[in-house]
Parts: C-alpha cells; sequence; structure tokens
C-alpha cells in the first residue's frame, strides 16, 4: 500500500505536499496518509475530499496522529 | 461679494451625505460607498485617479469599509462627482439614514462562509440605503458565520450566517472528527460509535459539515440568525436575538418591517436608536410586531438588548 507521511507538516504545506504526492499515482490507487492530531486531522481529509477523492477511512492510531485511507480519484 | 465669483454647485449632492467638513478651510471628505466592502478593480483604479488628482495624499479607509478621499476642495465637488461618474458612485451616507451595509467576504471563496454575505450587502445598499429612519443612524451588517468578524450584533440589525445539520449514520465511517470540532460539545460519541447531536446546546456553526470527511453530516437549513439593538459609541449595547434562519432572500424585507416599528415607536422621542426603543418598549412587544410577518422565524421570547458597561463617565 501506497503511504504517505505528512506528520509534523503543518497546514496548509501537509495539503501542498499530499496534492503533489497523489499526483505521481494512477487513479484507482488506494493510499494511506499520516496526520497530526489537530488542525491537520480537520484540514486535509476534507480538502482532499473536495478534490474529488474518495476517503475511505480515517482513523486515530496509538501514539496520536491519525491515518486516513483514500482512493484517488481525478476528475 | 459678487455672484459670479461663486463656484457653480448642484448641493443635491449635499444632501445625500458623505461630504464631510474637514479642520482645513474650505476642504471636505468625501466618504464612497463600498457595500460589503467589495470593489472592482476599474473602480477602484478610477477613485485612485480621482482622488490623485483632486485629493490629498493619501484615502482612509474607513472602520465600516468605505473608501475617504481627503482634503478635497468644496470647489471641486461637482467635478469630483463627474468624474467619479455619479451613478455607481454614490457617496456614502450620514444622519439619521440606512447606512451603508458591512460584510464579511462571505461564502463564495472564504471557507467559513455558510451564506452570501456579499449578495445580500449589495441588496440592502441597492434597497434601502440612505431610507430616512425619521430618528437616528440605522447600520446593518452580515457575518458569514457564527465566527462573526464583522460583529454583526453590534449593529442595529446584525445578520450572522448559520446551517441546521442533519446526520446521516449510515455514512458515517465513525472517525469522531466532527465531536472533536464541535466548540460547544453539541456532538458527542454515542456508545454505537456514531455522533449524537444536542439540538438545544448548537450554536449553527457548520463546522461538523465541513469537517466529515465522508459528508455524513449535511445542511437541513440555512439563513440568517437575527440580532436587533446594538450599536457602539459612547452608551454601546449588543444586540440580542430576534430570528433565526431567516431565508436569505427576506432580508430587505425583514429590515423594513423592523423600520416601520422604529419609526411609529421613536415617534417624539427625538434622536434614538433602536435599541433604546426595545428597551423602552419591552422586547416582547417588538417580537410580536416581527412575528406577524415571520412566523417561522422570529423566536418565542428573548432579552432586551444588553447594555456595556464603559466605565467612564455616569
Ligand atoms: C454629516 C454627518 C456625519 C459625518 C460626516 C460623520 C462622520 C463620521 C466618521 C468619519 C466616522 C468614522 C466612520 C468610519 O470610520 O467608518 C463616523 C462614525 C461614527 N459616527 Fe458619525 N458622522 C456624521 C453623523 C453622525 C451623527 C449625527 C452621529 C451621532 C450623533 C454620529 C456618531 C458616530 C459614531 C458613534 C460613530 C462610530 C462608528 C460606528 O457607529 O460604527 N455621526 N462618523
Ligand atoms: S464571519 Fe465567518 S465567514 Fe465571515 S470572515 Fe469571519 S469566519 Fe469568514
Ligand atoms: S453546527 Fe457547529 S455547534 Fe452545531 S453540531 Fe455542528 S459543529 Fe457543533
Ligand atoms: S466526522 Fe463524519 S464520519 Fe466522522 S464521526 Fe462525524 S459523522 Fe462520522
Amino acid at each position: 500500500m501506497q503511504s504517505i507521511d505528512l506528520r509534523g507538516v503543518s497546514c496548509p504545506t501537509n495539503f501542498v505536499k499530499a496534492k503533489l504526492a497523489l499526483e505521481d499515482l494512477e487513479n484507482g490507487t488506494t493510499v494511506q496518509i499520516l496526520l497530526d492530531d489537530g488542525e491537520p486531522v480537520k484540514n486535509v481529509p476534507r480538502s482532499l475530499k473536495a478534490d474529488g477523492h474518495k476517503l475511505i477511512g480515517l482513523k486515530q492510531t496509538e501514539d496520536g496522529h491519525y491515518l486516513l485511507e483514500l482512493v484517488k480519484q481525478e476528475e | 461679494m459678487s455672484e459670479t465669483k461663486q463656484p457653480k454647485l448642484d448641493l443635491s449632492n449635499l444632501k445625500a451625505g458623505g461630504f464631510i467638513k474637514e479642520r482645513g478651510k474650505d476642504l471636505f471628505t468625501i466618504r464612497l460607498r463600498v457595500p460589503g466592502g467589495r470593489m472592482s478593480i476599474p473602480r477602484l483604479k478610477k477613485i485612485a485617479d480621482v482622488a490623485d488628482k483632486f485629493g490629498g495624499e493619501f484615502v482612509h479607509l474607513s472602520v465600516r469599509q468605505s473608501i475617504e478621499l481627503i482634503n478635497i476642495n468644496y470647489k471641486n465637488f461637482d467635478a469630483v462627482v463627474e468624474a467619479l461618474g455619479e451613478k455607481d458612485q454614490k457617496v456614502a451616507s450620514c444622519g439619521a439614514r440606512v447606512r451603508v451595509p458591512v460584510a464579511c467576504g462571505g461564502c463564495e471563496y472564504n471557507p467559513n462562509g455558510l451564506v452570501d454575505t456579499q449578495k445580500s450587502a449589495l441588496e440592502v445598499d441597492q434597497k434601502l440605503f440612505g431610507t430616512p429612519t425619521g430618528h437616528h443612524k440605522f447600520k446593518v451588517a452580515f457575518a458569514g458565520c457564527p465566527f462573526d468578524c464583522p460583529k454583526s450584533a453590534t449593529n442595529d440589525v446584525g445578520f450572522q450566517g448559520a446551517i441546521e445539520p442533519v446526520l446521516d449514520k449510515a455514512a458515517c465511517i465513525s472517525c469522531g472528527l466532527c465531536a472533536k470540532s464541535c466548540v460547544p460539545k453539541a456532538i458527542v460519541m454515542g456508545a454505537d460509535n456514531k455522533p449524537e447531536l444536542t439540538p438545544a446546546a448548537c450554536i449553527w456553526c457548520g463546522d461538523c459539515v465541513k469537517v466529515c470527511p465522508v459528508s455524513a453530516w449535511s445542511v437541513k437549513k440555512q439563513g440568517y440568525t437575527v440580532r436587533i439593538g446594538g450599536k457602539w459609541g459612547r452608551n454601546p449595547l449588543v444586540g440580542t436575538l430576534f430570528a433565526t434562519f431567516l431565508p436569505e432572500e427576506r432580508v430587505c424585507e425583514f429590515i423594513e418591517v423592523v423600520l416601520a416599528w422604529y419609526k411609529e415607536k421613536a415617534e417624539a422621542h427625538g434622536r434614538v436608536r433602536l435599541g433604546d426603543i426595545i428597551i423602552r418598549e419591552g422586547s416582547q412587544a417588538f417580537l410580536d410586531h416581527l412575528r406577524v410577518t415571520f412566523p417561522e422565524n422570529v423566536v418565542s421570547s428573548t432579552i432586551p438588548p444588553q447594555v456595556i458597561l464603559t466605565q467612564v463617565g455616569n
């Protein structure tokens, strides 16, 4: 599974990094994205959803980060 | 004194207000209307040209979003009005009238906005700007959401964008973000790991709708929360709640109904702001008046506009 680690990256750099990383992937690829708690987890998932990707999961990990799972979807 | 030396001035321009006497001899400030704070770039360029030609070394951006041309000689009034193109550049008003409405950016490009405040401000400006109240100034403001950057409740009528959220439980993936984001804690995660809403605690901010990654929360109802009776100045009042979820298309009609009551009740009281009239007449009487036209929106009870003690004078 592809994964993008955005821990320690603040808004809106994390979102732009996620966009750039997603650009290199095939449509339909499932990706895991690691996000910090707080503003990042409130902003990045909804911005990626607004870009058209399909969000399939969002869970807090044991160490307090968030694991976002999405399927890349290009309009 | 010879008549011919007098500059020929169209004094009807002055009556509309917006021409403000400055300290210096013969000099005036001209306050231009910028409803909602939105200014097209061609208009901005034109204003810059006029300021450069007739004004001082700067313009001033007023607290209520107007552009003020500084150091205009009164002999140039007609030339300035002409150069601005009077039709789309009506100057701002002073005195006992409905003032230019202020607004934040609203929902068009601003991520927090829940309603189109710019559209509302423009509509109020077109339909109601300059309406004489018979008593005192009348200020209107629009905020796009309950963050309320424009401080809507410090206006005679303040509108604040609001949405009522509704949950599609089946779509929810139990991430817990909505509960985490809800500042007044109107949402808690239930035993089934799905959110539970306590409607009475909700402030209609829409954060749950915005944060939900799978759109399990959506908008059930949308409109303006309306607070009335606010003002600032020497004796500040904060306006209180009179209506909820007022549809955007009924804003002007609402203000007209408020104005009708203000005109009638302030009769013979002189220069009194709406908030002081509500305190005098009682907020229940005002609610009853509003309820006739807006039965679905007017709240069942409220409190009078709230006095803010400034701690100086007596
Ligand atoms: C010819 C009429 C008037 C002129 C030229 C004038 C001038 C001004 C100016 C330059 C401001 C600052 C505006 C801004 O920064 O947005 C202001 C605001 C204000 N004016 Fe006037 N004014 C006029 C009438 C009045 C009257 C009749 C009153 C009350 C007796 C009044 C009370 C106030 C107050 C309390 C503010 C504070 C701002 C606010 O209400 O939000 N003004 N006025
Ligand atoms: S009031 Fe809300 S919509 Fe308006 S600028 Fe503030 S946060 Fe944005
Ligand atoms: S609208 Fe705002 S206050 Fe109401 S439940 Fe959603 S997040 Fe909480
Ligand atoms: S944010 Fe959406 S998916 Fe997450 S718990 Fe709330 S309703 Fe469910």
